[in-house]
């Protein structure tokens, strides 16, 4: 990657224009001076071909999936299918404005009452729905349900929600942005929810508990059977956070362990990408009881056999976004899921395991494993078993770690979380990287411990080889340049 | 059945893999599962497909579509898309990235999230933009919280009733559930009423109001004075903008607004059905720490090079859990981009002469649908740029179905039971004229 150092706004020209439009042939009209701003906006003026060189520069200082690997723990970097990006450019969908009758967008509403299907049968849930735009917005909207749920049978005292200590950092922001009040579980030594924390903080005013499962350790959360029962026992609902769902593709259902409510990342399990932070979609499943609280709109199909919007419901949750959510994102995962079919689906968790267990595995000689067990999707190693403080200078951390994987061509993991560690360091491989790829992530990770062993400053020091090197975020906080002047 | 291009493991790789891990199967990765909560049932899916089936599924599915020329908007806007705009979208580096938390290898997406960010400031005026919302609606009402989260000790948030249905309802919805007091500002002849607005104002605990500067009647709200009132009261304005519209219209800022959002799909995005959109949310100086989601900041990395860096993030839920400003992470990264090459495509006098095509086309269609004696004029004094309500004299469900079975999506009926009609720079005279001669005929 090399650098390059240039704004939109630097390559700025006054008169050179980019644009085209066409000749409408109405009679010019002048827009009133009294609406008008006293000055034109400070946009660049550029040509067609400024334009192309600036944006391809700048790409070329990114890594994405197609770059290399991208070990992102509870991000789920799959690959990327491009036959989805090819659906979801058809102009027949790109066209059609979200208003129109029904009666023209009968294919569009078709894919969004299979996909509800298609979600609900793999999750064991038993509507969806699919406004919400990402994840987090996910969580919010199945909270909203969860909500109602309470408030619809006047059980209005349920204003704590119990949120494990591991959990995304989301999940408390979410219950917060819905108006209700934390109650923090504790993990117990083995990473788990531990049961007996849990026990007395159930009571007539908790609403539910928020759980990923397996858990931001990779950890399968085995006592779900009996917290479930717990839970349900003193009135509340349970909710899966369905970031880390990709290991249970194709082999649990979180419906069948008891979980009420929950939200997929179609941009984690479902292969859309990820666009360097959305767009994304977070559809939300729920239990047949809460079926009548799911957001509206929502499509349904009549005895007909076509598909008609519903767009009042007097127990809905409400409405959650502009329209009916990020339809091109929507058709990308449904893609996605028609190629899988009901014969690959069931491999897909599987081989996400099965990678994440081999690297960890293979590297638990270099890093320190915390928690020794079978892991899922993902584990968390707790830094460097000899991170080189022997040799008199400071010891190499894992942000030093991280840093200097990407001297070496990959993307680091994920760090510093979860928070029950302090060196935490997050790898989750998927299904999509091959042995080759992993073995190669194997050796790099380490040639590093030794590095750290030896000279740690080569650590301090990294990366050596990015367009940039690590940037000053202090000052950048203490005085913020937030925009071009 | 074919192997999964998706899943590069060989029945070897397989193999030597759960050799190292110490395990006998790939099912024994799953021992630690409770045994009935492995499912063992047949998903309700359909059989694997290849890439040409499905290729083959969604040309049937579109083909269930109908094309229909776009004369509405209530929020989705059919404005032209410059052919490189999707065309460098689609380049992966971009496309497949994630969130830029490694900024050294995320330059590329940290500087178009600056210079979209910049644009942003530019078109409204305002001091500091985020990195983008979801859309419009879920913008305006995280301003709602933010207005709340300002004041502190306050707690109602006027609406005006001149917003789009779908940015009321979900500022509706997040209230209730967030606990804060909405308040609707009734409109009078098309504009929200500053009377009532001070009314609602003298009554006391209010942190701020919502009101949009083009409104649902497609009407360029007269705001001279609301600012100033809100702040006599101590409560901020939130302007709900068409930055499409920005490019011409008052600014935010000189309408001394506090903070400004909308829906960036006027900016070229393709309707899509309704999304991806993206949000856009900016604000003054002084509430910058309050605002919610990503900001890009610029610095200089350790060699003193140019860089740019995820900034403020003490706001935000990986750093504050529940006591973040939002929980907003994901939010529409690649299409803040799509924002940015349509900004830099246009450039200012581009952006103008789209205003001012949706301007005379409006006015065009306008003065040919009264001319039919179908329709009568509701706001006749009252200014609009591309979007504009009439009252029908004929039946207006009976008109429309006309209209779609000759392929135009118009006349769409708002809550007051007007119909709502919208020209952007794509229709040209023809088109006008083909859709009044169907009015003509009824």
């Amino acid at each position: 990657m090399k650098y390059y150092d240039r704004l939109i706004f630097e390559l700025s020209k006054k008169g050179r224009t980019a644009y085209t439009l066409p000749e409408s042939g109405c009679p010019a009209e002048s827009i009133p001076a009294g609406l008008q701003r006293a000055q034109a906006p400070g946009l660049p003026e550029v040509s067609e071909v400024d334009v192309a060189r600036h944006y391809t520069n700048l790409s070329q200082m990114n890594f994405g999936v197609d770059t290399g690997f991208y070990p992102l723990g509870s991000c789920t970097m799959k690959y990327n299918p491009k036959i989805n990006e090819e659906i979801a450019a058809m102009p027949a969908f790109q066209g059609l404005h979200p208003l129109q009758d029904e009666s023209t967008v009968q294919g569009a509403l078709e894919v969004y009452y299979e996909m509800d299907k298609a979600l609900a049968s793999i999750t064991g849930m038993k509507h969806f729905t699919l406004n919400p735009c990402a994840g987090a917005h996910g969580e919010l909207t199945g909270l909203m349900i969860m909500r109602s749920y309470h408030m619809h049978r006047g059980d209005l005292a349920r204003t704590k929600v119990i949120v494990p200590d591991s959990a995304h950092g989301t999940n408390p922001a979410s219950a917060a942005v819905c108006g209700l009040e934390i109650v923090e579980v504790k993990s117990g030594a083995n990473g788990l929810v531990d049961v007996e924390s849990l026990k007395p903080l159930l009571g007539p005013d908790i609403a539910g508990i928020m759980m990923t499962n397996p858990n931001t350790l990779g950890l399968f959360e085995k006592d779900i059977k009996e917290i479930a029962a717990l839970v349900h026992e003193c009135g509340g609902l349970l909710y899966y956070d369905g970031a880390n769902m990709n290991p249970l593709l194709g082999m649990v259902r979180p419906g069948d362990m008891g979980f009420d409510i929950m939200h997929l990342n179609l941009h984690k399990t479902f292969s859309t990408p990820h666009g360097g932070g959305g767009p994304g979609s977070g559809p939300v499943g729920v239990a047949e009881r809460l079926v009548e609280f799911l957001p509206v709109p929502r499509v349904e199909k009549l005895e007909d056999g076509s598909f008609h919007v519903v767009r009042n419901c007097e127990t809905s949750a409400g409405q959650v976004s502009a329209f009916m959510g990020n339809f091109g994102v929507i058709l990308r995962a449904y893609a996605y899921i028609l190629m899988l079919g009901k014969q690959h689906i069931k491999m897909a968790g599987k081989l996400a395991t099965l990678s994440a267990n081999y690297i960890k595995e293979c590297l638990k000689d270099a890093y320190k494993l915390p928690i020794e067990s079978v892991c899922k999707h993902e584990f968390v190693f707790d830094g460097l078993i000899d991170d080189g403080s022997s040799t008199g200078k400071p010891g190499a951390t894992t942000l030093d770690v991280a840093k200097r994987l990407l001297d070496y061509g990959f993307h680091a993991p994920t760090i510093y979380f979860p928070l029950l560690f302090h060196q935490a360091l997050m790898i989750e491989p998927t299904e999509t990287e091959s042995k080759e790829t992993l073995d190669l992530f194997i050796e790099v990770m380490h040639e590093i411990a030794r590095e750290a062993a030896e000279d740690p400053d080569i650590l301090h020091g990294a990366p050596h080889l990015t367009p940039i090197s690590r940037p000053d975020e202090t000052t950048a906080a203490r005085n913020p340049i937030l925009k071009f002047e | 059945m074919s192997t999964f291009p998706y899943f590069p493991h060989t029945e070897e790789d397989i193999r030597q893999m759960l050799d190292r891990i110490g395990v006998k199967s790939l099912d024994d990765l799953y021992a630690d599962v409770p045994a009935d909560f492995l499912y063992k049932g047949e998903y309700d899916l359909p059989d694997a497909k290849s890439e040409h089936e499905v290729r083959a599924l969604f040309e049937a599915l579109a083909a269930k579509n109908t094309k229909q020329t776009v004369f509405a908007g209530a929020g989705s806007y059919d404005h032209y898309t410059p052919a490189i705009v999707p065309y460098l979208l689609s380049r992966s580096e971009f496309l497949t990235a994630y969130t830029p938390y490694q900024c050294e290898i995320s330059q590329g997406t940290l500087r178009y999230i600056f210079e979209y960010q910049s644009m942003i400031c530019t078109l409204t005026g305002l001091d500091v933009s985020n990195a983008s919302m979801y859309d419009g609606p879920t913008a305006a009402a995280e301003a709602m919280r933010m207005m709340v989260a300002c004041a502190k000790k306050k707690n109602t948030v006027l609406v005006s009733a001149s917003l789009l249905p779908q940015v009321k309802d979900v500022v509706r919805t997040y209230a209730k559930y967030y606990g804060t007091t909405l308040k609707e500002i009734p409109v009078v002849d098309g504009q929200t009423s500053f009377l009532s607005m001070k009314e609602l104002l003298e009554q006391g605990d209010v942190a701020g109001a919502i009101i949009p500067s083009v409104n649902r009647f497609g009407i360029v709200e007269n705001l001279s004075g609301f600012a100033a009132e809100l702040h006599l009261s101590g409560a901020l304005l939130a302007l709900y903008c068409d930055p499409s519209a920005l490019g011409v219209l008052k600014t935010p800022a000189e309408l001394d607004a506090d903070i400004a959002v909308g829906d960036g799909q006027s900016l070229g995005i393709p309707m899509s059905f309704g999304g991806p959109s993206v949000g856009f949310m900016a604000c003054r100086k002084e509430h910058m720490r309050k605002l919610p989601g990503r900001i890009v900041g610029q610095t200089v990395d350790a060699d003193g090079k140019r860089a740019f860096v995820l900034t403020l993030q003490a706001r935000e839920q990986h750093i504050r859990r529940e006591k973040a400003t939002s929980n907003i992470c994901s939010n529409e990264s690649l299409m803040a981009l799509f924002v940015t090459i349509y900004l830099s495509v246009m450039g200012p006098q581009g952006l103008r002469e789209v205003n001012e095509k949706c301007y005379s086309g409006s006015h065009y269609l306008y003065n040919e649908l009264l001319k039919t004696g179908k329709f009568e004029a509701v706001f006749p004094d009252k200014p609009f740029l591309k979007e504009f309500v009439l009252k029908p004299l004929v039946d207006l469900d009976a008109l429309r179905r006309r209209l779609q079975e000759a392929g135009f999506f118009a006349a769409l009926p708002t809550e007051e039971g007007y119909a709502s009609f919208c020209v952007t720079e794509k229709r040209s005279k023809e088109e006008i004229d083909a859709l009044v001669a169907i009015v003509k005929e009824g």
